[in-house]
């Protein structure tokens, strides 16, 4: 065993975790934070994408340890006090997803994508999501949330919980 | 997939990281991004008893100028290859290259000595430093030797690298403006090359035509001889005995080198 001490969602952590462990499983087994889903566990499908340092990396192919002195961010802590972030707002007004196996991993996937390059094209965006997979397909709302996501972003806030919101609900009952 | 037990260590600099091989030699396994080895690790195919990780050996990372060379230090990531606008401007072959790695995700972790030392014949930047010419240093206790790319690659996921050494940096040459070829066919996005062919100052290379990255020798000499671009990559097959898989049988892998070869030459023009 070995002590990790990480930065989790902004709250400072120190375990106690074996060599062997994958972030992936440290997130859900020993914090709980269960949006980081296990796909593919081949680096393939990006089910697992969490911010490392701010960018987006597959837990599933990182050990716990590697993240030792780190930060880490999952989609539980993209909400700022109840405020989805702008991406999760975009998926769901955008209906960005179907099953939603995927939808964690494709979030944190944008929100990276989107601090690197905030006004992305549609082919960058698509581009851009080349490590996550939606087995049922859905990519075309996806890409579409992820455009719409960028323009708050470029606006700098304001205006955008109005319209997203009254659609997300719309569409979430649906 | 859980990887068998093993120790871990994190090596704080490269002599620390060089130390701690002397101590454990063949019984360890450098991680650096670990984009290779963990899968490898996940699928018990590879099981170290020891990791040594340098992933945050600051010494380790980083790109300079050196001359006419550029100095790339070993656990440079993918990503900061591609974005980095001295590689860009002095080997812009190698930041295109370190952009088809895989896909966003893999590129903040990968790393090109990871990569060089992995030495998948089917992988990206071995091809590029292959038809670049460039050269990687393996320091060991003993001192720092420099090994040409030519040289470095001696079989399937094997390399000059000895048990004790660690690959510390990659060199290639700076070649502002001058025209180069890249092509990789695949069937899916961030997949390895089905087969690859790259071109630059008279080098040809190919990726997964043999069990290294591996020149064109044939289709060069044509080149230098003055034939064109069409009848050079005609003779890019030439000697080849490439694998089958799923992907491709022999025959085809070779056809792919050639009509790869002559569009990486014809970019050149």
């Amino acid at each position: 065993m070995m002590q990790v001490k990480l930065t989790v969602n902004g709250e400072q952590r120190s375990d106690d975790v074996e060599p062997r462990l994958l972030l992936v499983h440290y997130l859900r087994e020993v914090c709980g934070l269960r949006a980081a889903n296990v796909g593919c566990d081949t680096t393939s499908c990006g089910a697992c994408t969490v911010l490392l340092n701010g960018e987006s990396v597959k837990s599933c192919t990182v050990l716990a340890a590697q993240a030792d002195g780190q930060q880490v961010v999952t989609a539980e802590g993209l909400a700022d006090a109840g405020e989805l972030h702008p991406v999760q707002q975009a998926f769901r007004s955008e209906h960005g997803l179907q099953c939603g196996f995927c939808t964690p991993g494709m979030v944190m996937a944008a929100v990276s994508l989107l601090q690197e390059n905030p006004n992305p094209t549609e082919d960058e965006v698509r581009e851009g999501l080349e490590g996550n997979l939606c087995r049922c397909t859905g990519y075309h709302n996806i890409i579409r949330a992820v455009l719409a996501a960028a323009q708050p972003c470029e606006e700098s806030g304001g205006s955008s919980p109005g319209p997203g919101t009254a659609n997300g609900q719309a569409e979430v009952t649906a | 997939m859980i990887p068998a037990r093993f120790d871990y260590v994190a090596a704080d600099s490269a002599a620390h990281a060089i130390d701690l091989l002397g101590q454990h030699g063949d019984d360890a396994k450098v991680l650096a991004g670990g984009h290779s080895l963990l899968p490898m690790m996940k699928l018990r195919l590879a099981a170290p008893a020891v990791l040594i990780d340098i992933g945050r050996a600051a010494d380790l990372s980083g790109i300079s100028v050196d001359g006419d060379e550029l100095v790339i230090g070993a656990t440079t990531r993918h990503a900061d290859l591609a974005a980095s606008e001295l590689v860009r401007a002095d080997a812009p072959l190698l930041a295109h290259a370190a952009s088809l790695v895989g896909d966003p995700q893999i590129r903040h972790r990968g790393t090109i000595g990871g990569s060089l030392a992995h030495a998948d014949p089917a992988a990206d930047l071995p091809m590029a430093l292959v038809v670049l010419g460039g050269s990687v240093e393996l320091t060991g206790q003993d001192g720092t030797r420099q090994v040409t790319a030519d040289d470095f690659f001696t079989g399937f996921f094997e390399t000059a690298l000895a048990d004790d050494e660690l690959l510390t940096a990659v060199r290639v040459p700076r070649r502002p403006g001058v025209p180069w070829g890249y092509q990789k066919f695949v069937r899916r996005a961030n997949d390895w090359a089905i087969v690859g062919a790259a071109a630059i100052n008279g080098r040809i290379a190919l990726a997964n035509m043999a069990s290294t990255p591996l020149r064109a020798r044939a289709a060069e000499q044509a080149i230098e001889g003055g034939a064109t671009p069409a009848e050079a990559a005609e003779l890019a097959a030439d000697g080849t005995s490439p694998g089958e898989d799923i992907h491709a049988d022999r025959e085809f892998r070779q056809h792919l080198a050639r009509v790869l070869t002559r569009r990486a030459l014809e970019q050149l023009s």
